[in-house]
């Protein structure tokens, strides 16, 4: 349906539209915790309960940004695509 | 540095100097230096038996075999650090693969299928990053820093060992080199030696890439 929308329309609602995933590295290869979208409160408010409650298991929140960058968050950021809950590192 | 750059890990090594360029240049040389001095007298005592009296041929052989073997072991417990280590969790191991295929390039999600090491450029250096340690090849490409570090939880498959290793990197590469283990440091060709042969392109591939980088001044 080209020139429905104004563009910026279509670039709006798709990033409204997109889903979110909180999903943890674990034994299982990966879990996904929580789905939500920007405009979805309810979903959010759930995804940011779970987040707080694996980071009091220990697991530590990154978002990856895009090649060779990802940011450590200690709050769930709603606008991110996908936050990665990952257990901490040491020296071996 | 932010808060959201900084690596949380470093609240559990406070005592440590944050590892930069520069701590690793100061560590090649004290390698190197380290190296002379363990085999240069087993070279010297080889050479002068031999010189005194060609009878003590056997003794000066076994002299000569310690300054030959001893900068081997070093370099073998180098390139322990990128082998596969743990379980296999095999059941897993795919699902990990994705995750870890979507965080990496088609190329060096190419190599690490082949490798099961994951190519990163960083600002120190290219880096090999393992199921349980990372290598990093210094700008210029003549010298590699092994480090021995790893993921907390023994049971994750090793795609999921290896993406925790990157995703720690990405967020703080100093703090990241900081919290592991320096394990060793020398010529590439030193730890490629020790390498499984299915391990030696992902280095291969290193230090061509590291080749390419501007060499900093020393």
């Amino acid at each position: 349906m080209a020139g429905a929308y104004p563009r910026s329309k279509l670039f709006a609602l798709s990033k409204e539209a997109r889903m979110a995933r909180l999903i943890r590295m674990d034994g299982t290869g990966h879990t996904t915790l929580a789905e939500w979208t920007t405009a979805d409160d309810h979903a959010f408010t759930q995804a940011v309960d779970e987040f707080r409650s694996q980071q009091e298991l220990g697991y530590i929140g990154t978002v990856p940004d895009g090649p060779g960058k990802a940011t450590h968050v200690r709050r769930l950021p709603r606008e991110a695509e996908l936050v990665i809950m990952r257990r901490p590192i040491a020296g071996g | 540095m932010t808060a959201g750059q900084a690596l949380p890990e470093l609240a559990s090594v406070p005592w440590r100097a944050r590892t930069d360029a520069r701590w690793l240049r100061r560590w090649e040389r004290i390698w190197h230096a380290w190296t002379l001095l363990y085999t240069a007298p087993f070279v010297a005592a080889a050479a002068g038996m031999l010189w005194l009296d060609p009878v003590t041929a056997p003794v000066a052989v076994v002299a000569a075999a310690h300054a030959w073997i001893i900068p081997e072991l070093y370099a073998a417990r180098g390139a322990t650090v990128a082998r596969p280590k743990g379980p296999r969790n095999e059941l897993a191991e795919p699902l990990a693969q994705g995750l870890l295929g979507d965080l990496l390039g088609h190329e060096e999600r190419d190599l690490q299928r082949a490798t099961g090491l994951a190519l990163e450029r960083g600002e120190l250096g290219v880096w090999l990053v393992g199921e349980a340690g990372a290598l990093v090849v210094t700008p210029g490409g003549r010298s590699v820093h092994c480090f021995c570090v790893r993921a907390t939880e023994p049971e994750l498959p090793p795609s999921d060992r290896v993406a925790h290793l990157l995703l720690a990197l990405r967020v703080d590469e100093e703090g990241f080199a900081t919290v592991a283990n320096h394990a060793f440091a020398g010529a590439p060709w030193r730890v490629r030696r020790r390498l499984p042969r299915l391990l030696r392109p992902a280095l291969d591939e290193a230090c061509r890439a590291a080749r390419r980088r501007h060499t900093p001044s020393r």
